[in-house]
This record gives C-alpha cells, sequence and structure tokens, in this order.
C-alpha cells in the first residue's frame, strides 16, 4: 500500500509565474493585455497628433448635410438637396438590391452546371468543366469589366432604334437592349386597392404568402388523410389552385397592365430602365460565384453514396421520392454552408460596383461622400460597420441553419 | 448415354468457332458516340445544343484571332491594316508590352531587375514547392526576399543586408536557446534582431541611395503585371505565418489571447477587401506616427496581409479541428511541451489537410490583388483601364487587353490549382 503524501507546501515564488503551468497562462495573458494596451495607445496617440496637426476631429454631424450629388439608379426618394445619409441609404438599398438578385441568379447557374457537370453526356460535363475552370480562375474585377464593355461599347445607342431603316429593333417591342441599359415592361395597377403603388405590390406579397400558407395546409390535411386511411388524397390541382386563384384574382380586380418602353426624342422613356452598371455587376457577379457554386452542388451530390439511393429504391420509393427524402436532404447539408458563404461573397464583392460606377455604399458613402467632405475615417468605419453587421447577420443565419440540420448523434 | 446420341447426330463441330466482330453500333467511335452524347433523347437535345454554342463561340472568335494585327502603332492603323474584314488588334499588345508587364514609370533600362527577380524567384520557391529537391536550396530561399527587393527597389545594398543580418542574428539566439526554453529562445531573438536593425540604421550612411550601384525605384512607380505578381507573393507568404499564429490563438485555452484572435478574424473576413484598401489609402497614415511617411505599397501590404491571413487562419483551424484528440494527448503523454508537440506532431499533420484550402486562399488573393486599381495604383488591370484605354492611340481597343489579362490570371492560377492537386496527391500517405 503507498499513501499520497501531499505536495510540499511551497511558497509562491516568482518563477512560478512561467514555469508553473497553473499561473502560466495568466502571465502571458497580462503581458498580452499590456501589449494590447500599448498598442491602442500608441495607435490612439498618433491619430489623436495627426487630427490634431491637420485640424481635424471625428464628428458625424456632416451626415445631416447636403450632398450635392445625383444618384441615377435608386429605390428611393432622392435628390442632390437631400442629405449625406440619405445618400448612403440609398447605396445601402443599392447594394443589398445588386446582392440579392445575385444571389438568386448565382444559384440557378451554379446549380444547373453544378447538376449538368456530372452528366452522363461526355461534351455537357467537359463545357461545364470549362465554363467552371474559366470563371473561378480570372478575378471578378476582370469579368464586371468585361461584362460592362459589352453593355456600354457593344450595345447600340437608342438612336439605332429611330426611323424606318432602323440598325436595331426591340425584342417583341418591349425590351430595348441600348448602351444606355436594358428597358423592359413595367407593370402598373389601373384601378389599384391602395394610392401607392409599393402597397399594391406588398398586397401582391400578401396573396403570396397566403397562397404559400393554404398549399401548406392542404398539405398537412393530405398527410393526416394519408395516415388515417393509408390513401393519398390527389392534392395537385387544389395546391395550383392554391397558389393561382388569389393571384389572378388580385391582378383582375387590379386591373393589372404593362407600360412599354417606348422611343421619345434621344431615349427611351417609360417601362422599367435597368442601368448598365447595374446589369454588368449582377451578371458578373452571378456567372463568377454561379461557378463556385456549382463545384459546391457537385461536391454536395457526390458526397451522398449510391448505397443511399439504392436503399431507398429497394425499400420501393419512387424517383422522386428517392430524390426529395433521401438525396436532397443528406446532399442539401453538404451544399448550404458553403453556399451561405458564397452569398456573402456575393455581398462583398459587390462593393467593386465602385470600378463601373453603381452607386452602391461603397460608391456613395466611401466614394463621392468621402471626396465631398474629406472625413475618410467616419466614412470608413461606417461602411465596415454596414458590411460587418451584414456578414454577420448572414452568418448567424447560417449557424441556425447548420444546427438544425446537423446530424442528431447520441 | 453416349451412344444413343452417337448415330442421331449429323456433324459436331471439334473447333471453337472464331468470335464474330461485334455489331458495327457496339464498336469504336460509333459506340463512343452513342453511349456518350446520344444515349436518348435528352441528351442528344443537350449534345445538339452544347455543338451549337461551340460553334457559335468559335465562329465568332475564330476569324477575330486569325485575323489579328500584331505591328501596327495605333487602331487607326489596324482599321486600316484590316479593311472592315474582323480582326483583334494584337499590336496594342506588343507595342504597350512593357507597360502591361512593368507599368509606365519603371524606369525602361531598369526592366532586367525585374526579370531577374522573377527568374530567381522561380529558383527560390522550387524547394518550397517540390520537397524532392535538395533542402539546402532553402538557404537561397531565404536570401531571397532581401535580393528581390534590392533588385527591385534598388537603392543601397546595406538595408537588405541589415535587415537579414537582424533575421540571422535572431535565428541564431533561438538556435543556441531556443532548446533548453522556447519563450527565452523566443523573445531573446526577437532582441538580437531588432538590436542589430538599430545598429545597422545608424551605420548606413545619410544618401547612401542616390549614388548606389542599382538606381533606386520609388514604389509609386511600380505598376503592370509585375505589380500583381509582388502583391501576391509578398502578402501569401506573409500571411502564412500569421494566419498559422491567429488559427493557433483561437484554438488557445486563455480566453483572452482566443477573444483578441476571434474578434480579429471575424472582422477582417466580415468587411470586403475595398474597405480595408481605401484603409490603406486614406486612414492608415493617420494611425502612423506623425513626420513618417509609410508608402502606399506598403500600406496596402499590410492590409492585404490581414486579410489573407484571417482566412489562411479560418482554413488551418479547420485543419486542426480535423485532427483527432488522440494526437493532441499522444504529444502531451509524450511529455512534449506546447512548442514542441505543434511544431512535432499537430501543426505537420493540420497544415497537410489544409493544403487545399491554402491553396484556394492564395488564388483568391492573387486575383484579389486587381482590386488595388480601385484605389488607383496602375496594377494590370489599372494600367489597362488607365493609361493604355484612354490614350489616343489605343482607346477602344477593349478585348484584346481584357482578354490578355484575362489569359495570364488564368494561366497562373489554374497553375496554382493544379500543382495543389499533384500536392494532395503525393502527400496522401493515408492507406485506401
Amino acid at each position: 500500500m503507498s499513501t499520497l503524501t501531499d505536495p510540499p507546501n511551497e511558497n509562491f515564488r516568482l518563477s512560478m509565474l512561467i514555469n508553473d503551468t497553473r499561473y502560466r497562462s495568466l502571465t502571458f495573458q497580462v503581458i498580452a493585455a499590456i501589449v494590447l494596451a500599448l498598442c491602442i495607445w500608441y495607435l490612439g496617440n498618433n491619430l489623436i497628433q495627426n487630427l490634431r496637426a491637420a485640424g481635424l476631429n471625428i464628428s458625424y454631424t456632416f451626415l445631416g448635410d447636403p450632398s450635392g450629388y445625383d444618384i441615377n439608379q435608386r429605390l428611393v426618394e432622392y435628390d442632390s438637396q437631400s442629405s449625406h445619409a440619405k445618400a448612403a441609404l440609398v447605396g445601402l438599398l443599392n447594394t443589398l438590391l445588386v446582392a440579392f438578385l445575385a444571389c438568386i441568379t448565382a444559384t440557378v447557374f451554379g446549380v444547373v452546371a453544378g447538376v449538368l457537370r456530372l452528366s452522363n453526356n461526355w461534351l455537357v460535363s467537359k463545357l461545364m468543366a470549362v465554363y467552371v475552370e474559366i470563371f473561378r480562375n480570372i478575378p471578378v474585377l476582370i469579368w464586371i469589366i468585361i461584362i460592362f464593355t459589352i453593355m456600354t461599347a457593344v450595345l447600340p445607342g437608342p438612336a439605332a432604334f429611330r426611323g424606318d431603316n432602323a440598325t436595331s429593333s426591340m425584342l417583341f417591342d418591349a425590351f430595348a437592349f441600348t448602351n444606355r441599359g436594358i428597358y423592359t415592361p413595367m407593370p402598373w395597377f389601373e384601378n389599384g386597392i391602395f394610392a401607392s403603388t409599393a402597397m399594391n405590390w406588398l398586397l401582391v406579397l400578401a396573396g403570396f404568402a397566403a397562397s404559400w400558407f393554404a398549399a401548406h395546409q392542404i398539405n398537412v390535411w393530405a398527410n393526416t388523410k394519408q395516415e388515417a386511411t393509408g390513401v393519398r388524397p390527389k392534392t395537385t390541382a387544389m395546391i395550383l389552385a392554391a397558389w393561382l386563384v388569389p393571384f389572378l384574382a388580385l391582378m383582375l380586380i387590379m386591373g393589372l397592365t404593362w407600360e412599354y418602353p417606348e422611343l421619345k426624342g434621344f431615349n427611351f422613356s417609360g417601362g422599367i430602365k435597368v442601368g448598365g452598371p447595374l446589369i454588368a455587376l449582377w451578371f458578373a457577379l452571378s456567372i463568377y460565384t454561379g461557378a463556385f457554386i456549382a463545384e459546391n452542388v457537385r461536391a454536395g451530390i457526390q458526397a451522398v453514396s449510391k448505397g443511399q439511393t439504392e436503399a431507398a429504391s429497394a425499400l420501393g420509393l419512387r424517383p422522386r421520392r428517392v430524390m426529395n427524402l433521401v438525396v436532397l436532404p443528406q446532399a442539401l447539408r453538404v451544399i448550404i454552408p458553403p453556399l451561405i458563404s458564397n452569398f456573402l461573397n456575393i455581398t462583398k464583392n459587390s462593393s467593386l460596383a465602385i470600378a463601373v460606377g453603381y452607386a452602391d455604399i461603397t460608391a456613395t458613402l466611401g466614394g463621392i461622400t468621402l471626396n465631398q467632405t474629406g472625413r475618410a475615417i467616419e466614412c470608413v468605419l461606417l461602411l465596415m460597420l454596414f458590411y460587418l453587421t451584414a456578414s454577420l447577420t448572414i452568418s448567424m443565419v447560417m449557424n441556425v441553419y447548420n444546427a438544425s440540420v446537423k446530424l442528431k448523434e447520441r | 448415354m453416349s451412344d444413343t446420341h452417337a448415330h442421331s447426330i449429323a456433324f459436331v463441330r471439334d473447333t471453337e468457332i472464331p468470335p464474330s466482330p461485334p455489331p458495327a453500333g457496339e464498336t469504336g467511335v460509333v459506340k463512343w458516340l452513342r453511349e456518350n452524347l446520344f444515349s436518348n433523347a435528352v441528351n442528344s437535345a443537350l449534345t445538339i445544343a452544347s455543338l451549337l454554342v461551340i460553334y457559335i463561340l468559335l465562329s465568332k472568335t475564330l476569324p477575330w484571332l486569325l485575323n489579328g494585327v500584331w505591328t501596327t502603332n495605333s487602331l487607326a492603323e489596324c482599321r486600316e491594316v484590316l479593311q472592315g474584314k474582323t480582326g483583334a488588334c494584337f499590336s496594342v499588345l506588343t507595342e504597350r508590352w512593357n507597360q502591361l508587364l512593368y507599368g509606365f514609370k519603371y524606369p525602361s533600362d531598369q526592366y532586367w531587375r525585374p526579370n531577374l527577380a522573377l527568374v530567381l524567384l522561380l529558383f527560390a520557391i522550387a524547394p518550397v514547392l517540390f520537397f524532392d529537391l535538395p533542402r539546402k536550396l532553402l538557404a537561397f530561399t531565404a536570401v531571397y526576399p532581401f535580393l528581390a527587393f534590392w533588385l527591385i527597389w534598388g537603392g543601397t545594398i546595406l538595408a537588405p543586408i541589415v535587415a537579414l543580418v537582424g533575421f540571422a542574428a535572431g535565428a541564431f539566439v533561438f538556435q543556441t536557446y531556443g532548446k533548453s526554453s522556447f519563450a527565452v529562445g523566443f523573445f531573446g531573438a526577437i532582441a538580437a534582431a531588432f538590436a542589430v536593425w538599430i545598429l545597422g540604421g545608424w551605420l548606413i550612411p545619410e544618401g547612401a541611395s542616390e549614388n548606389a550601384m542599382l538606381k533606386a525605384v520609388p514604389s509609386r512607380d511600380l505598376g503592370g503585371f509585375m505589380l500583381n505578381l509582388m502583391l501576391g507573393v509578398t502578402c501569401v507568404s506573409l500571411s502564412l505565418p500569421l494566419g498559422i499564429a491567429l488559427a493557433l490563438g483561437r484554438q488557445s485555452d486563455m480566453p483572452l489571447i482566443k477573444w483578441m484572435c476571434v474578434v480579429f478574424i471575424e472582422f477582417v473576413r466580415g468587411v470586403p477587401l475595398i474597405t480595408l484598401l481605401f484603409v490603406a489609402s486614406v486612414m492608415l497614415a493617420y494611425f502612423f506616427p506623425p513626420e513618417s511617411t509609410v508608402d502606399l505599397f506598403l500600406r496596402v501590404v499590410i492590409m492585404i496581409t490581414m486579410f489573407s491571413a484571417a482566412y489562411i487562419a479560418e482554413v488551418i483551424r479547420g485543419g486542426l479541428a480535423a485532427l483527432p484528440k488522440g494526437q493532441y494527448e499522444a504529444a502531451d503523454s509524450l511529455g512534449l511541451d506546447y512548442p514542441q508537440a505543434m511544431r512535432l506532431i499537430i501543426l505537420p499533420q493540420a497544415l497537410k489537410i489544409s493544403i487545399p484550402g491554402i491553396v484556394n486562399v492564395a488564388v483568391g488573393l492573387f486575383k484579389d490583388t486587381t482590386l488595388v486599381s480601385v484605389i488607383s495604383m496602375f496594377d494590370l488591370v489599372g494600367m489597362i483601364r488607365g493609361p493604355i484605354l484612354a490614350s489616343t492611340e489605343w482607346n477602344g481597343v477593349y478585348w484584346e487587353l481584357l482578354g490578355f489579362a484575362a489569359l495570364l490570371f488564368f494561366v497562373v492560377c489554374y497553375g496554382i490549382s493544379q500543382y495543389s492537386q499533384w500536392l494532395e496527391r503525393r502527400l496522401a500517405t493515408d492507406h485506401r
């Protein structure tokens, strides 16, 4: 029998700070804190001295001053008398607009290319491999410039559409591709329920939400019935009706009409004008990020082992249900996290708008406002704050999603 | 049994028939075409659509490429030579070749210096990339940064020598004392290096750069593809150690150090590179001591290095997390302390797992070096959009220039990713 004796009761010695693991981490952290504090003090001190020397101070009052510049592409009311804060808001909405559009189209491109790359058609899969390699290996800035050049240097000016022997013509008499942007028909309501257009569109959105809810209820009802009786009622027509009827009814009641763009004077008027910079940015971000998403989709589908599909078929599931119940849930677990970080990249890469003159938040707040007011520190800090908020929000959503699809292990 | 049939069968073949050739549809090209391109209606439609796409692309680009003009001095002359035919005006590449590669301010009689630096770069980087080469070549890799700095920027050779001696002194101190205690060796090395640099700073005579062997070239005169390459190589090599340190810091049990690393990484990853470049161009100068002038190139290098270090740290954290816990415990039970465990057990395995990710970050970073054109540095894209397209001779030559830039980046980035795939296969020591 051996007995454990207590370690000799040592007194604290200074060398224990570095040699004893109990105190060592504390020592290192104190050193790190001191170094950090010294760095902050040094940088802050330099900043104060430099600002004093330049006769500047840190203040955000410039945001309330009139901006004095115009923005072509805007989603809210804005003119050159509006404040810098309003200009920043216009830019912020423009960033969100292009990021939202590009996320949708990039996903479409990526999923199509990723699935086609796995096709057993040799030519198609090679073509998609070439697409992915070319777009992944060339900087997105070059793509943005290339597409912007197509928009401005290759497409005809509005003048080419005029006259009896015009060199260019509108597609279906509805779409005009000019070097000033693309003009498309604009839907509007003849006798809307609300006075403002935005409220009418919100109503349409509400209609879609109601449709979604109704379709969901129909599915729930079908599931209960199937569990009770073993027979699943036919729901296809009902779900179709749930989606279409409210929408069509709203369109009929409010009198949906299309306003077509027309050549008036030197330019087109009417319809929706989508400016060249927006198109360039949107399309370039979509095809560039689409190549990355294609690789994620391919990896995700390949990650589901063939045994899973075979097992599901052996259980007697039909191909559609095999896809919905077995393959997709497992593939999505692999695809979604990198997909969301690609969305994050789109949002951050949309700051390249400044290269083609699209008025996103980097171009308004970080570009013109910064140059006009000379408030570099404030503008850059606000800019970073915006992107940081956007990124952290998206990654928070991603973490919640990841937690919900994680393999539940015991 | 055998007798009953012996007389009922008129003929019995006693040799095997030679195999007949497979049907025409089951051999060679026809079979391959049928299986890979026309296996069913959808596939056939896809094949025809792809052929159509390829035809349209080639019919537009081939005449343009083949009719290219290489020897004129302006776009107007190009148009005269072509006389209305489609054709590229590649003469912009030959005429502005030096501007595209070196920028428009680098002294033209000194072009051999960046060229030599590039060639030496290949020698310096070879032992890092291909570790079958003798390890002694790494000595040249260690000297290379100082040599390259001297070649490209010129000026007095004393400055890079002092810097090199400082590092050598640090390495010597670490070799001598780092064996017994990592901390003593580490901090002693830093102290020794600084001591050498401060001493050396006094020794370099004032105005040594004016009559040096190589003419001094200021950073703002660098440009073209050379600038992209320099930024890419410098920032990737600087951000690797920083990224490893950040990743280890993020894994640390010390809350303060962990949170410092987490805040840094998440902050940098949350903002676009452009905002960091804005910081470099308009804001960073406020944080340096007054009267000091830190040139834009160095400020941009600092910010891009921080940017890529955060991404590399996340990649390496993934590698560290992928290691089984047993590896850490085994290192502990062998009695290794933290630096030894990391250096000998953990990092070699974690870095191996992270190679594809690190290469992805490196490729992304190299592509992102084009963004410096936004803060008015004249890299390849900046040269094309600025001085070349704005000149009267070449106003309107978009596709040749943009295509050239795209091709250069494609070749480099595709090459790097192919290397990474080779390395992955080479390092796959596990049995499958």
